[in-house]
């Protein structure tokens, strides 16, 4: 192992990362600092007369104490664990499905990159649109099939709007998950399954204890990458529901924007970005550990 | 036996034509809302086969000087910002890539560390400041403003993807190069880019769909035609009262094209980037 590096090499090697990182310093990370100072202090441009004093964490501590920010990340949990469960299940059944020799297949598999492909915020509209109280698809097809009798503004009732942004998010990204999943179903050897059915292992038992315990490492790299993806929802609520109906669907992002960009708290809107932030950190810091342990596993 | 086989087939065509619908049908309605009369679309009972299907609102948008032109210079935004952030981001990922796969320095685990980092970070995180900095410069509602935000938040993600595709060109042939009397950037050019070029059109193509579709920052730091991108057009429209259907979904349709054709025309190098794990869904 040589103890030394080459001068020019490392003058070199720093001459080609010096632009990137001095750019993503600039763009990224002074901001991000610049954000936690802005949090300290009271910016707010609605009430420029009392100036920016110097709060401390007070903006914190307000927050943490509001019902709002409370009622807000409830929400947040929900969406999250509801889409990514519905997401996981789905995308593994997909998985399974396309993991079969069958005729189509390959079709099929490209057809999952359809939504894939779909920018969100097309995704969003297609399902406000679908979803629409007056002249939408979904209450035209219940309707006309007679399952329902009248039409019903799904995106303006509080139970169901929830249930709708859902929708539209599943839609997108339960392909995505059951392509990542194929590929780890993929890598088990298939003389695992020949081997168990030899023993006389059943459909079922070989699902369990060779498919479900292999597919596992694969499926958290997908849970933590979703976690994180899900709990920062944004766009899709920002399009069909506004945070609305009565803030049913008010998540913590939804939140954050609001705060800083409509009603002009900069440091109010700082110090929850800041609490989200944390959070996805402490996501990340989780799954990555729980992962460590897996592999040693 | 022969009778699990044939309930197997048939479970098997069930699921499938049921997925296909499920993935299918939405943008389908899309599609027809696009080119149906807007009377049809308000029409109690909803007709689902519009009588005289017609692409007016496509070339109302593509051609006409009328207000729907509007959407054209919307995306001719897009196309702008898109292709700037691609090429910045492979000019200076690539370089950074390069250093990070061949070259031996100290730290360069911490660095590659905090790169990563960055591109962990919500946006959110850093939005509030980068607005009021832009405020202060006058690049509000530029899209040099956008493009050099995308470009930073993509670099990382670009040298990630990179070095690992730069990872799997033997050095072998490098070595031989640098024999031949080439220089490290003689190589990075002559070598290893013709070599991984799938990994780089990857790449780029990510690059390009991410920028395309990015919202949340598009929505903060631009707000009229000068500026604006397709997915925050998009959004106003369908967040206006009376909401012309029609046009909502042709802009949707329009949007969606170039990264739909992208996904199937380079579906391989796609996948493949995917399932390298680097990416964000």
């Amino acid at each position: 192992m040589p103890s030394r590096f080459r001068r020019e090499e490392i003058r070199f090697a720093w001459f080609l990362i010096l632009p990137s990182f001095l750019f993503i310093a600039l763009i990224i990370f002074y901001p991000t600092i610049f954000s936690f100072v802005l949090s300290l202090f009271q910016v707010d441009l609605t009430r420029r007369a009392q100036g920016t004093p110097f709060v401390g964490f007070r903006n914190y501590a307000e927050i943490l104490r509001s019902s709002y920010f409370w009622s807000s990340m409830g929400r947040t949990a929900y969406f999250t664990v509801v889409s990514i469960v519905l997401e996981m299940v789905l995308g593994f059944f997909i998985a399974l499905l396309l993991n079969q020799k069958f005729r189509g297949r390959g079709i099929l598999r490209s057809l999952l990159l359809l939504p894939w492909a779909l920018p969100i915020t097309v995704d969003a509209i297609m399902w406000k649109w679908i979803f629409n109280a007056n002249y939408g698809a979904l209450n035209a097809l219940l309707t006309q099939t007679g399952i329902l009798p009248a039409y019903r503004p799904w995106l303006t009732q509080g139970w169901s709007a929830m249930h709708c942004v859902i929708v539209a998010d599943v839609w997108k990204v339960t392909p995505l998950v059951a392509l990542l999943l194929l590929a780890g179903l993929q890598t088990i050897p298939r003389e695992l399954y020949e081997a168990a059915l030899v023993d006389g292992a059943g459909r079922i038992a070989s699902l369990f204890t060779i498919t479900v315990p292999l597919l596992l490492p694969t499926a958290t790299v997908v849970l933590v990458l979703r976690t994180l993806d899900a709990f920062r929802v944004f766009d899709i609520v920002y399009i069909m529901t506004q945070g609305g109906p009565a803030n049913a669907t008010k998540v913590i992002s939804f939140l954050a924007y609001q705060e800083a960009f409509k009603f002009l708290h900069f440091s109010k809107g700082a110090a929850l970005s800041y609490i989200i932030t944390m959070v996805v950190a402490l996501f990340a810091y989780l799954y990555t550990k729980s992962m460590r342990r897996q592999i040693e596993y | 036996m022969k009778r699990t086989t044939f309930l197997n087939k048939l479970v098997i065509a069930v699921f499938s034509i049921l997925l296909a619908l499920v993935i299918l049908a939405p943008p389908l309605w899309l599609f027809i809302s696009s080119i149906a009369d807007l009377k049809e679309l308000l029409a109690i009972p909803l007709r689902w086969i519009p009588e005289n299907p017609n692409f007016a609102r496509y070339s109302g948008i593509l051609f006409s000087s009328g207000p729907e032109s509007e959407f054209r210079t919307i995306m001719a935004n897009s196309l702008y910002v898109a292709f700037f952030v691609t090429v910045i981001c492979v000019f200076l990922g690539s370089l950074a890539a390069y250093a990070f796969s061949r070259l031996r320095f100290p730290g360069k685990d911490k660095v590659l560390f905090v790169l990563l980092f960055s591109y962990m970070l919500p946006p959110i995180a850093f939005i509030i400041p980068l607005y009021q900095t832009f405020s202060r410069l006058g690049m509000l509602d530029t899209r040099g403003a956008l493009i050099v935000t995308y470009s930073a938040i993509l670099v990382p993600f670009v040298i990630w993807m990179m070095r690992t595709y730069f990872d799997t060109i033997p050095r072998d042939l490098e070595d031989a190069a640098r024999i031949d009397g080439c220089t490290y950037l003689g190589t990075l050019f002559r070598v290893i880019f013709p070599l991984s070029l799938p990994g780089v059109v990857a790449t780029l193509l990510f690059a390009f769909l991410m920028s395309w579709e990015e919202f949340f920052m598009a929505l903060i730091l631009t707000s009229t035609p000068q500026a604006k991108t397709i997915p925050v057009a998009i959004a106003e429209f369908s967040g206006r009262h009376s909401i012309d259907f029609g046009m909502m979904a042709t802009g949707g349709i329009l949007a969606a094209l170039p990264p739909v054709f992208i996904a199937f025309v380079f579906q391989k190098y796609i996948v493949g980037g995917l399932l390298s794990g680097a990416v964000k869904g």
